[in-house]
Protein backbone atom coordinates (compact mmCIF):
# COMPACT_ATOMS: atom_id res chain seq x y z
CA UNK A 1 0.00 0.00 0.00
CA UNK A 2 2.04 3.47 -1.53
CA UNK A 3 -0.19 5.59 0.88
CA UNK A 4 0.95 3.94 4.29
CA UNK A 5 4.02 5.53 5.42
CA UNK A 6 7.18 3.29 5.51
CA UNK A 7 7.96 1.59 9.16
CA UNK A 8 11.45 3.35 9.92
CA UNK A 9 13.66 1.37 11.72
CA UNK A 10 13.11 2.22 14.92
CA UNK A 11 15.57 2.23 17.91
CA UNK A 12 13.76 2.22 21.06
CA UNK A 13 12.51 -0.49 22.91
CA UNK A 14 13.77 -3.75 22.56
CA UNK A 15 12.00 -6.72 20.51
CA UNK A 16 11.29 -8.72 24.03
CA UNK A 17 9.78 -5.68 25.69
CA UNK A 18 8.04 -4.74 22.47
CA UNK A 19 6.38 -8.69 22.14
CA UNK A 20 5.75 -8.73 25.91
CA UNK A 21 3.77 -5.15 25.36
CA UNK A 22 2.51 -6.96 22.17
CA UNK A 23 0.92 -10.09 24.31
CA UNK A 24 -0.20 -7.84 27.15
CA UNK A 25 -1.94 -5.39 24.75
CA UNK A 26 -3.50 -8.48 23.08
CA UNK A 27 -4.73 -9.45 26.73
CA UNK A 28 -6.59 -6.42 27.06
CA UNK A 29 -8.02 -6.55 24.23
CA UNK A 30 -9.01 -10.13 24.20
CA UNK A 31 -10.69 -9.65 27.72
CA UNK A 32 -11.87 -6.14 26.58
CA UNK A 33 -13.79 -8.36 23.81
CA UNK A 34 -15.34 -10.92 26.26
CA UNK A 35 -16.93 -8.00 28.15
CA UNK A 36 -18.79 -6.29 25.22
CA UNK A 37 -19.50 -9.83 23.53
CA UNK A 38 -21.26 -10.84 26.85
CA UNK A 39 -22.79 -7.41 27.32
CA UNK A 40 -24.11 -7.98 23.45
CA UNK A 41 -25.41 -11.50 24.52
CA UNK A 42 -27.15 -9.83 26.91
CA UNK A 43 -28.89 -7.57 24.62
CA UNK A 44 -29.85 -9.96 22.22
CA UNK A 45 -31.41 -12.12 24.46
CA UNK A 46 -33.82 -9.03 25.78
CA UNK A 47 -34.26 -8.07 22.49
CA UNK A 48 -35.31 -11.05 21.29
CA UNK A 49 -38.53 -11.89 23.71
CA UNK A 50 -40.17 -8.27 22.44
CA UNK A 51 -42.34 -7.51 19.46
CA UNK A 52 -42.22 -7.30 16.87
CA UNK A 53 -40.90 -10.84 16.10
CA UNK A 54 -38.61 -10.37 12.98
CA UNK A 55 -39.57 -14.03 11.21
CA UNK A 56 -38.81 -12.68 8.06
CA UNK A 57 -35.44 -11.70 8.95
CA UNK A 58 -35.11 -14.85 11.02
CA UNK A 59 -36.15 -17.35 7.72
CA UNK A 60 -33.75 -15.28 5.82
CA UNK A 61 -30.69 -15.95 8.30
CA UNK A 62 -31.49 -19.46 8.58
CA UNK A 63 -31.79 -20.00 4.75
CA UNK A 64 -28.21 -18.11 4.45
CA UNK A 65 -26.29 -19.55 7.52
CA UNK A 66 -28.06 -23.25 7.53
CA UNK A 67 -29.30 -24.18 3.98
CA UNK A 68 -26.24 -22.30 2.35
CA UNK A 69 -23.72 -24.21 4.61
CA UNK A 70 -24.91 -27.56 3.09
CA UNK A 71 -22.92 -28.55 0.93
CA UNK A 72 -19.58 -27.27 2.73
CA UNK A 73 -20.21 -29.14 5.28
CA UNK A 74 -20.73 -32.27 3.67
CA UNK A 75 -18.35 -32.06 1.86
CA UNK A 76 -15.90 -31.26 4.93
CA UNK A 77 -17.52 -34.17 6.18
CA UNK A 78 -17.05 -36.49 3.66
CA UNK A 79 -13.35 -36.07 3.25
CA UNK A 80 -12.71 -35.75 7.10
CA UNK A 81 -14.35 -39.38 7.21
CA UNK A 82 -12.67 -40.59 3.91
CA UNK A 83 -9.20 -39.55 5.71
CA UNK A 84 -9.66 -40.19 8.81
CA UNK A 85 -11.13 -43.48 8.46
CA UNK A 86 -8.29 -44.47 6.12
CA UNK A 87 -5.44 -43.07 8.67
CA UNK A 88 -6.93 -45.08 11.23
CA UNK A 89 -7.08 -48.14 9.16
CA UNK A 90 -3.62 -47.87 8.32
CA UNK A 91 -2.82 -47.99 11.43
CA UNK A 92 -5.10 -50.56 13.23
CA UNK A 93 -3.58 -53.01 10.31
CA UNK A 94 -0.81 -53.28 12.59
CA UNK A 95 -2.36 -54.36 15.54
CA UNK A 96 -5.12 -56.41 13.53
CA UNK A 97 -7.58 -53.99 14.87
CA UNK A 98 -9.39 -52.95 11.59
CA UNK A 99 -12.94 -53.19 14.00
CA UNK A 100 -11.82 -50.46 15.93
CA UNK A 101 -12.23 -48.27 12.79
CA UNK A 102 -15.54 -47.85 13.14
CA UNK A 103 -16.24 -47.11 16.88
CA UNK A 104 -12.67 -44.60 16.52
CA UNK A 105 -13.87 -42.94 13.65
CA UNK A 106 -17.49 -42.59 14.98
CA UNK A 107 -16.79 -41.25 18.52
CA UNK A 108 -14.04 -38.27 17.39
CA UNK A 109 -16.46 -37.43 14.65
CA UNK A 110 -19.78 -36.74 16.86
CA UNK A 111 -17.83 -35.63 19.78
CA UNK A 112 -15.08 -33.41 18.41
CA UNK A 113 -14.47 -32.93 14.59
CA UNK A 114 -17.85 -32.44 13.48
CA UNK A 115 -18.84 -29.45 15.93
CA UNK A 116 -15.29 -27.66 15.61
CA UNK A 117 -15.04 -28.25 12.03
CA UNK A 118 -18.55 -27.09 11.08
CA UNK A 119 -18.32 -24.13 13.18
CA UNK A 120 -15.21 -23.09 11.62
CA UNK A 121 -16.93 -23.26 7.95
CA UNK A 122 -19.87 -21.61 9.27
CA UNK A 123 -17.47 -18.64 10.46
CA UNK A 124 -15.39 -18.81 7.48
CA UNK A 125 -19.11 -18.77 5.43
CA UNK A 126 -21.58 -17.17 6.89
CA UNK A 127 -19.82 -15.43 10.11
CA UNK A 128 -17.46 -13.51 7.94
CA UNK A 129 -20.30 -12.44 5.60
CA UNK A 130 -22.31 -11.53 8.54
CA UNK A 131 -19.19 -9.16 10.08
CA UNK A 132 -18.71 -7.18 6.47
CA UNK A 133 -22.60 -6.77 6.07
CA UNK A 134 -23.07 -5.34 9.62
CA UNK A 135 -19.73 -3.51 9.55
CA UNK A 136 -20.60 -2.01 5.75
CA UNK A 137 -23.88 -0.99 7.41
CA UNK A 138 -22.31 0.76 10.22
CA UNK A 139 -20.32 2.81 8.38
CA UNK A 140 -22.06 3.98 5.52
CA UNK A 141 -24.86 4.55 8.38
CA UNK A 142 -27.68 2.23 7.82
CA UNK A 143 -27.22 1.36 11.19
CA UNK A 144 -27.82 5.26 12.33
CA UNK A 145 -30.72 5.28 9.40
CA UNK A 146 -32.36 2.10 11.06
CA UNK A 147 -32.63 3.73 14.49
CA UNK A 148 -33.86 7.17 13.20
CA UNK A 149 -36.68 5.17 11.93
CA UNK A 150 -37.22 3.91 15.44
CA UNK A 151 -36.33 0.43 14.72
CA UNK A 152 -33.84 -1.49 16.73
CA UNK A 153 -30.61 -2.22 15.21
CA UNK A 154 -30.20 -5.27 17.54
CA UNK A 155 -33.61 -6.59 17.05
CA UNK A 156 -33.75 -6.02 13.75
CA UNK A 157 -29.81 -7.24 12.46
CA UNK A 158 -28.81 -9.29 15.64
CA UNK A 159 -31.11 -11.12 17.02
CA UNK A 160 -31.82 -13.02 13.75
CA UNK A 161 -28.39 -13.55 12.75
CA UNK A 162 -27.23 -14.98 16.34
CA UNK A 163 -30.29 -17.20 16.32
CA UNK A 164 -29.46 -18.91 13.06
CA UNK A 165 -26.00 -19.51 14.27
CA UNK A 166 -27.38 -20.96 17.45
CA UNK A 167 -29.68 -23.33 15.52
CA UNK A 168 -28.00 -23.94 12.35
CA UNK A 169 -24.78 -24.80 13.72
CA UNK A 170 -26.32 -28.23 15.77
CA UNK A 171 -28.01 -28.76 12.57
CA UNK A 172 -25.12 -28.95 10.62
CA UNK A 173 -22.60 -30.66 13.08
CA UNK A 174 -25.31 -33.46 12.30
CA UNK A 175 -25.34 -32.91 8.55
CA UNK A 176 -21.11 -33.54 9.05
CA UNK A 177 -21.63 -36.59 11.28
CA UNK A 178 -24.04 -38.62 8.61
CA UNK A 179 -21.48 -37.29 5.60
CA UNK A 180 -18.54 -38.40 7.92
CA UNK A 181 -19.90 -41.73 8.37
CA UNK A 182 -20.65 -42.38 5.03
CA UNK A 183 -17.23 -41.02 3.71
CA UNK A 184 -15.94 -43.31 7.03
CA UNK A 185 -17.72 -46.49 5.60
CA UNK A 186 -17.22 -45.91 1.98
CA UNK A 187 -13.10 -45.45 3.02
CA UNK A 188 -13.68 -49.02 5.26
CA UNK A 189 -15.35 -51.32 3.60
CA UNK A 190 -14.65 -50.61 -0.06
CA UNK A 191 -11.31 -49.79 0.37
CA UNK A 192 -9.94 -51.33 2.83
CA UNK A 193 -11.73 -54.64 2.60
CA UNK A 194 -13.30 -54.26 6.37
CA UNK A 195 -16.40 -56.45 6.52
CA UNK A 196 -19.58 -54.10 6.57
CA UNK A 197 -21.35 -55.90 9.38
CA UNK A 198 -18.20 -55.85 11.60
CA UNK A 199 -18.16 -51.86 10.81
CA UNK A 200 -21.74 -51.37 11.54
CA UNK A 201 -21.72 -53.35 14.72
CA UNK A 202 -18.78 -52.57 16.43
CA UNK A 203 -19.78 -48.65 15.96
CA UNK A 204 -23.46 -49.48 17.71
CA UNK A 205 -21.47 -51.37 20.26
CA UNK A 206 -19.09 -48.18 21.49
CA UNK A 207 -21.68 -45.48 20.31
CA UNK A 208 -23.97 -43.88 23.00
CA UNK A 209 -26.36 -41.16 22.20
CA UNK A 210 -24.65 -39.14 24.92
CA UNK A 211 -21.65 -39.12 22.70
CA UNK A 212 -23.99 -37.77 19.83
CA UNK A 213 -25.84 -34.99 22.18
CA UNK A 214 -22.06 -33.60 23.14
CA UNK A 215 -21.43 -33.06 19.09
CA UNK A 216 -25.00 -31.24 19.04
CA UNK A 217 -24.66 -28.99 22.51
CA UNK A 218 -21.18 -28.18 21.77
CA UNK A 219 -22.30 -27.02 18.33
CA UNK A 220 -24.96 -24.91 19.38
CA UNK A 221 -22.43 -23.25 21.97
CA UNK A 222 -19.96 -22.55 19.43
CA UNK A 223 -22.56 -21.63 17.16
CA UNK A 224 -23.64 -19.16 19.41
CA UNK A 225 -20.16 -17.57 20.35
CA UNK A 226 -18.79 -17.47 16.74
CA UNK A 227 -22.27 -15.85 15.61
CA UNK A 228 -21.91 -13.30 18.48
CA UNK A 229 -18.17 -12.46 17.45
CA UNK A 230 -18.87 -11.43 14.01
CA UNK A 231 -21.53 -9.76 14.74
CA UNK A 232 -20.05 -7.97 17.81
CA UNK A 233 -16.95 -7.16 15.64
CA UNK A 234 -19.11 -5.71 12.28
CA UNK A 235 -21.81 -3.77 14.77
CA UNK A 236 -18.91 -2.20 16.55
CA UNK A 237 -16.65 -1.63 13.40
CA UNK A 238 -15.53 2.02 12.10
CA UNK A 239 -13.32 3.47 9.98
CA UNK A 240 -14.28 3.27 6.71
CA UNK A 241 -13.50 -0.15 4.60
CA UNK A 242 -10.28 -0.56 5.90
CA UNK A 243 -12.13 -0.86 9.13
CA UNK A 244 -14.45 -3.21 7.91
CA UNK A 245 -11.66 -5.31 6.88
CA UNK A 246 -10.12 -5.38 9.92
CA UNK A 247 -13.01 -5.89 11.88
CA UNK A 248 -13.20 -9.03 9.63
CA UNK A 249 -9.96 -10.05 10.07
CA UNK A 250 -10.31 -9.55 13.73
CA UNK A 251 -13.84 -11.64 13.95
CA UNK A 252 -12.23 -14.80 12.29
CA UNK A 253 -9.30 -14.67 14.39
CA UNK A 254 -11.40 -14.67 17.64
CA UNK A 255 -14.19 -16.66 16.57
CA UNK A 256 -11.83 -19.68 15.75
CA UNK A 257 -10.01 -19.25 18.84
CA UNK A 258 -13.23 -19.44 20.59
CA UNK A 259 -14.24 -22.40 19.22
CA UNK A 260 -10.66 -23.98 20.50
CA UNK A 261 -11.18 -22.97 23.61
CA UNK A 262 -15.31 -23.44 24.61
CA UNK A 263 -14.42 -27.19 22.84
CA UNK A 264 -11.59 -27.61 25.63
CA UNK A 265 -13.79 -26.10 28.40
CA UNK A 266 -17.20 -27.90 27.11
CA UNK A 267 -14.87 -31.29 26.61
CA UNK A 268 -13.33 -31.05 30.61
CA UNK A 269 -17.58 -30.06 31.95
CA UNK A 270 -18.99 -32.75 30.15
CA UNK A 271 -16.88 -35.67 31.52
CA UNK B 1 -40.02 34.18 7.31
CA UNK B 2 -42.84 36.31 7.84
CA UNK B 3 -44.23 34.77 10.59
CA UNK B 4 -40.82 34.28 12.30
CA UNK B 5 -42.34 35.95 15.47
CA UNK B 6 -45.04 34.24 15.77
CA UNK B 7 -43.15 31.32 15.68
CA UNK B 8 -40.55 32.20 18.18
CA UNK B 9 -43.01 32.71 20.55
CA UNK B 10 -44.17 29.41 20.08
CA UNK B 11 -43.13 26.50 22.57
CA UNK B 12 -40.15 24.89 21.26
CA UNK B 13 -39.52 21.77 19.20
CA UNK B 14 -35.89 21.55 20.33
CA UNK B 15 -34.31 23.09 23.39
CA UNK B 16 -30.28 22.84 23.37
CA UNK B 17 -28.86 23.70 26.24
CA UNK B 18 -25.27 23.73 26.80
CA UNK B 19 -23.74 20.97 24.94
CA UNK B 20 -20.22 19.41 24.99
CA UNK B 21 -19.38 16.82 22.98
CA UNK B 22 -15.80 15.86 22.46
CA UNK B 23 -14.11 13.07 20.40
CA UNK B 24 -10.73 11.61 21.96
CA UNK B 25 -8.82 14.76 22.29
CA UNK B 26 -10.87 17.04 19.90
CA UNK B 27 -13.43 19.32 21.34
CA UNK B 28 -16.07 19.30 18.34
CA UNK B 29 -18.99 20.99 20.52
CA UNK B 30 -18.14 23.13 23.41
CA UNK B 31 -21.42 24.33 25.04
CA UNK B 32 -24.02 24.99 22.12
CA UNK B 33 -27.38 26.74 22.78
CA UNK B 34 -29.72 26.64 19.99
CA UNK B 35 -34.05 26.93 20.46
CA UNK B 36 -35.82 25.71 17.54
CA UNK B 37 -39.60 26.87 18.12
CA UNK B 38 -42.04 24.26 16.90
CA UNK B 39 -43.08 24.64 13.11
CA UNK B 40 -40.26 26.96 12.32
CA UNK B 41 -37.39 25.94 10.05
CA UNK B 42 -33.64 26.46 11.49
CA UNK B 43 -30.69 26.38 9.02
CA UNK B 44 -27.56 25.37 10.34
CA UNK B 45 -24.55 26.95 8.55
CA UNK B 46 -20.81 26.36 9.53
CA UNK B 47 -17.62 25.27 7.69
CA UNK B 48 -16.80 21.88 6.64
CA UNK B 49 -16.19 20.42 9.98
CA UNK B 50 -17.46 22.67 12.10
CA UNK B 51 -19.74 19.64 13.76
CA UNK B 52 -23.49 20.47 12.06
CA UNK B 53 -23.63 16.75 12.14
CA UNK B 54 -22.52 16.26 14.97
CA UNK B 55 -24.98 18.41 16.68
CA UNK B 56 -27.77 17.16 14.35
CA UNK B 57 -26.93 13.67 15.53
CA UNK B 58 -27.40 14.71 19.14
CA UNK B 59 -30.97 15.86 18.32
CA UNK B 60 -32.11 12.25 17.40
CA UNK B 61 -30.64 10.59 20.42
CA UNK B 62 -27.60 8.99 17.66
CA UNK B 63 -24.94 10.54 19.92
CA UNK B 64 -24.79 10.95 23.60
CA UNK B 65 -22.92 14.55 24.64
CA UNK B 66 -20.67 14.43 27.17
CA UNK B 67 -22.88 17.13 28.88
CA UNK B 68 -25.75 19.36 28.37
CA UNK B 69 -29.74 18.45 28.09
CA UNK B 70 -31.26 17.69 24.25
CA UNK B 71 -35.32 18.87 25.06
CA UNK B 72 -37.59 17.64 22.50
CA UNK B 73 -41.21 18.20 22.75
CA UNK B 74 -40.37 19.16 26.57
CA UNK B 75 -38.43 16.10 27.80
CA UNK B 76 -34.76 15.46 27.73
CA UNK B 77 -33.78 12.55 25.85
CA UNK B 78 -29.91 12.89 26.96
CA UNK B 79 -31.03 10.38 29.62
CA UNK B 80 -33.56 8.06 28.53
CA UNK B 81 -33.42 4.34 27.95
CA UNK B 82 -33.06 2.83 24.08
CA UNK B 83 -36.83 1.77 24.30
CA UNK B 84 -37.88 5.62 25.48
CA UNK B 85 -35.81 7.16 22.40
CA UNK B 86 -37.25 5.16 19.97
CA UNK B 87 -41.01 6.25 21.03
CA UNK B 88 -39.18 10.09 20.73
CA UNK B 89 -37.65 8.73 17.32
CA UNK B 90 -41.49 8.46 15.81
CA UNK B 91 -41.61 12.13 15.42
CA UNK B 92 -38.92 12.00 13.42
CA UNK B 93 -37.88 11.67 10.17
CA UNK B 94 -33.99 12.09 9.17
CA UNK B 95 -32.00 12.96 5.93
CA UNK B 96 -28.07 11.63 6.19
CA UNK B 97 -25.56 13.81 4.38
CA UNK B 98 -24.41 10.63 2.48
CA UNK B 99 -28.34 9.15 2.20
CA UNK B 100 -27.73 5.64 3.96
CA UNK B 101 -30.08 3.82 2.04
CA UNK B 102 -30.17 0.06 2.63
CA UNK B 103 -28.47 -1.81 -0.29
CA UNK B 104 -30.09 -5.05 0.60
CA UNK B 105 -33.41 -2.94 -0.46
CA UNK B 106 -34.34 -1.43 -3.74
CA UNK B 107 -35.34 1.87 -3.76
CA UNK B 108 -39.42 0.94 -3.16
CA UNK B 109 -38.85 -0.86 -0.13
CA UNK B 110 -36.21 1.40 1.04
CA UNK B 111 -39.49 4.58 1.39
CA UNK B 112 -41.77 1.30 2.29
CA UNK B 113 -39.74 0.11 5.20
CA UNK B 114 -40.96 2.97 8.07
CA UNK B 115 -44.73 1.96 6.83
CA UNK B 116 -44.21 -1.62 7.03
CA UNK B 117 -42.88 -0.71 10.55
CA UNK B 118 -44.89 2.02 11.69
CA UNK B 119 -48.24 1.18 10.25
CA UNK B 120 -50.27 -1.72 9.85
CA UNK B 121 -51.23 -0.08 6.10
CA UNK B 122 -52.32 -3.04 3.30
CA UNK B 123 -49.92 -2.61 0.44
CA UNK B 124 -52.04 -0.93 -2.43
CA UNK B 125 -52.17 2.16 0.64
CA UNK B 126 -48.44 1.16 0.72
CA UNK B 127 -47.60 1.84 -2.82
CA UNK B 128 -49.63 4.36 -3.10
CA UNK B 129 -47.66 6.61 -0.49
CA UNK B 130 -44.05 6.14 -1.81
CA UNK B 131 -44.84 6.83 -5.42
CA UNK B 132 -46.48 10.11 -4.26
CA UNK B 133 -43.14 10.43 -2.59
CA UNK B 134 -41.26 9.64 -5.20
CA UNK B 135 -43.12 11.98 -7.25
CA UNK B 136 -42.69 14.38 -5.27
CA UNK B 137 -38.77 13.72 -5.25
CA UNK B 138 -39.16 13.53 -9.69
CA UNK B 139 -38.12 9.99 -9.77
CA UNK B 140 -39.23 8.12 -12.14
CA UNK B 141 -41.32 4.71 -12.21
CA UNK B 142 -38.35 2.74 -13.15
CA UNK B 143 -35.96 3.54 -10.20
CA UNK B 144 -38.45 2.28 -8.15
CA UNK B 145 -36.71 -1.66 -8.71
CA UNK B 146 -33.47 -0.08 -8.91
CA UNK B 147 -31.00 -0.75 -5.85
CA UNK B 148 -28.93 2.01 -4.14
CA UNK B 149 -25.85 0.90 -5.86
CA UNK B 150 -27.42 1.77 -8.90
CA UNK B 151 -28.43 4.85 -8.96
CA UNK B 152 -26.86 8.36 -9.03
CA UNK B 153 -25.66 10.24 -6.47
CA UNK B 154 -28.46 13.08 -6.56
CA UNK B 155 -31.17 10.24 -7.14
CA UNK B 156 -29.21 8.75 -3.89
CA UNK B 157 -30.17 11.68 -2.00
CA UNK B 158 -33.77 11.95 -3.38
CA UNK B 159 -34.69 8.62 -2.39
CA UNK B 160 -33.28 9.86 1.25
CA UNK B 161 -35.30 12.48 1.49
CA UNK B 162 -38.50 10.46 0.22
CA UNK B 163 -37.71 7.91 3.13
CA UNK B 164 -37.35 10.46 5.77
CA UNK B 165 -40.97 12.12 4.74
CA UNK B 166 -42.92 9.41 4.21
CA UNK B 167 -44.47 9.07 7.26
CA UNK B 168 -44.99 12.83 7.87
CA UNK B 169 -43.51 13.49 10.90
CA UNK B 170 -43.46 16.37 12.89
CA UNK B 171 -39.35 16.94 13.15
CA UNK B 172 -37.42 16.28 9.97
CA UNK B 173 -33.43 16.72 9.72
CA UNK B 174 -31.94 17.47 6.89
CA UNK B 175 -28.32 16.78 6.96
CA UNK B 176 -26.84 18.75 3.25
CA UNK B 177 -30.58 17.75 1.37
CA UNK B 178 -29.89 19.53 -1.46
CA UNK B 179 -25.63 19.11 -1.88
CA UNK B 180 -25.05 17.63 -5.11
CA UNK B 181 -28.62 17.96 -6.60
CA UNK B 182 -29.24 20.05 -9.89
CA UNK B 183 -30.97 23.90 -9.61
CA UNK B 184 -34.46 22.53 -10.59
CA UNK B 185 -34.15 19.53 -7.74
CA UNK B 186 -32.65 22.20 -5.54
CA UNK B 187 -35.44 24.81 -5.60
CA UNK B 188 -37.81 21.81 -5.77
CA UNK B 189 -36.62 20.46 -2.28
CA UNK B 190 -36.77 23.83 -0.51
CA UNK B 191 -40.07 24.09 -2.01
CA UNK B 192 -41.16 20.82 -0.20
CA UNK B 193 -39.56 22.19 3.24
CA UNK B 194 -41.21 25.40 2.83
CA UNK B 195 -44.92 23.39 2.20
CA UNK B 196 -44.14 20.56 4.66
CA UNK B 197 -44.37 23.46 7.57
CA UNK B 198 -46.89 25.90 5.63
CA UNK B 199 -49.17 23.26 5.50
CA UNK B 200 -48.64 20.44 8.50
CA UNK B 201 -46.68 22.57 10.49
CA UNK B 202 -43.83 20.44 10.60
CA UNK B 203 -40.60 21.43 12.28
CA UNK B 204 -37.20 21.87 9.92
CA UNK B 205 -33.83 21.52 10.73
CA UNK B 206 -31.64 21.85 7.74
CA UNK B 207 -27.76 21.93 7.60
CA UNK B 208 -26.84 23.48 4.13
CA UNK B 209 -23.86 24.64 2.51
CA UNK B 210 -26.21 26.52 0.23
CA UNK B 211 -26.73 30.25 1.13
CA UNK B 212 -29.41 31.19 -1.15
CA UNK B 213 -31.61 28.26 -0.49
CA UNK B 214 -30.95 28.91 3.57
CA UNK B 215 -32.08 32.37 3.32
CA UNK B 216 -34.88 31.07 1.31
CA UNK B 217 -36.59 28.53 3.66
CA UNK B 218 -35.30 29.53 6.96
CA UNK B 219 -37.01 31.26 9.62
CA UNK B 220 -33.84 31.13 11.68
CA UNK B 221 -30.39 30.84 10.76
CA UNK B 222 -27.80 29.69 13.30
CA UNK B 223 -24.21 29.72 12.57
CA UNK B 224 -21.59 27.05 13.96
CA UNK B 225 -18.12 27.96 14.52
CA UNK B 226 -15.69 26.57 16.80
CA UNK B 227 -17.85 24.83 18.85
CA UNK B 228 -20.26 27.23 19.71
CA UNK B 229 -23.40 28.97 18.25
CA UNK B 230 -21.74 32.53 16.97
CA UNK B 231 -24.60 33.78 15.40
CA UNK B 232 -28.52 33.11 15.78
CA UNK B 233 -31.69 34.73 14.45
CA UNK B 234 -33.91 35.56 11.46
CA UNK B 235 -31.76 35.75 8.43
CA UNK B 236 -31.96 39.57 7.46
CA UNK B 237 -29.63 39.53 11.32
CA UNK B 238 -27.21 37.22 9.86
CA UNK B 239 -27.04 38.88 7.10
CA UNK B 240 -25.97 41.78 9.28
CA UNK B 241 -23.95 40.31 11.58
CA UNK B 242 -20.38 41.67 12.63
CA UNK B 243 -19.16 38.36 13.39
CA UNK B 244 -16.09 37.56 11.29
CA UNK B 245 -16.99 34.22 10.97
CA UNK B 246 -20.29 34.91 9.50
CA UNK B 247 -18.97 37.97 7.82
CA UNK B 248 -15.98 35.56 5.70
CA UNK B 249 -18.95 33.19 5.01
CA UNK B 250 -21.31 34.64 3.67
CA UNK B 251 -19.11 37.40 1.63
CA UNK B 252 -18.36 34.18 -0.71
CA UNK B 253 -21.62 34.22 -1.40
CA UNK B 254 -23.42 38.03 -1.33
CA UNK B 255 -19.54 39.40 -2.29
CA UNK B 256 -20.38 37.81 -5.81
CA UNK B 257 -23.86 39.71 -6.03
N1 LIG C 1 -17.72 9.40 15.31
C1 LIG C 1 -16.72 10.29 15.32
N2 LIG C 1 -15.55 9.99 15.90
C2 LIG C 1 -14.54 10.89 15.93
N3 LIG C 1 -14.60 12.11 15.40
C3 LIG C 1 -15.73 12.48 14.80
C4 LIG C 1 -16.85 11.60 14.72
N4 LIG C 1 -17.85 12.23 14.08
C5 LIG C 1 -17.37 13.45 13.76
N5 LIG C 1 -16.11 13.61 14.19
C6 LIG C 1 -15.30 14.82 14.04
O1 LIG C 1 -16.09 15.93 14.40
C7 LIG C 1 -15.85 17.02 13.54
C8 LIG C 1 -17.16 17.56 13.02
O2 LIG C 1 -17.73 16.62 12.14
P1 LIG C 1 -19.10 16.85 11.40
O3 LIG C 1 -19.36 15.64 10.59
O4 LIG C 1 -20.14 17.25 12.37
O5 LIG C 1 -18.76 18.08 10.45
P2 LIG C 1 -19.76 18.89 9.54
O6 LIG C 1 -19.90 20.24 10.12
O7 LIG C 1 -21.00 18.11 9.34
O8 LIG C 1 -18.93 19.00 8.19
P3 LIG C 1 -19.43 18.84 6.68
O9 LIG C 1 -20.04 20.13 6.31
O10 LIG C 1 -18.18 18.59 5.92
O11 LIG C 1 -20.39 17.70 6.64
C9 LIG C 1 -14.93 16.52 12.45
O12 LIG C 1 -13.66 17.06 12.68
C10 LIG C 1 -14.90 15.03 12.61
O13 LIG C 1 -13.60 14.58 12.39
MG1 LIG D 1 -21.83 16.98 7.87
Amino acid sequence: MSIDTPSKPQRGPSILVQSVEGVGQGLIGFVSNIGGVMSLLVDVVRWSLRRPLRLQNLFAQLDFVGVGSIFIVALTGLFTGMVFAFQSSTAFELFDAESLVGPTVALTLTRELAPVFSALMITMRAGSAMCTELGTMRVTEQVDALETMAVNPVQYLLVPRIQAGLFMTPALTMLFNTAGMGGAYVVSVVVKGISAGTFISRTRQWMDPMDVWEGIIKGAIFGLSVALICCYKGYNASGGAKGVGQATTEAMVSSALSIFILDFIVGVLMH
Amino acid sequence: MSDSNSTASAKPMIDIVDLHKTFGEHRVLTGINLTVPAGSTCVILGGSGSGKTVLMKHMIGLLKPDSGQVIIDGEDIVPVGVEELQRVRRKFGMVFQAAALFDSMTVYENVAFPLREHTRLPEEQIREKVRAKLDLMGLKREAEQKFPADLSGGMRKRVGLARAIVLDPKVVLYDEPTTGLDPITTDYVDEMILAAQRELGVTSVVISHDIASAFNVADQIAFLSKGVIVEHGPPEQLRASEHPAVKVFLQTWFGKN
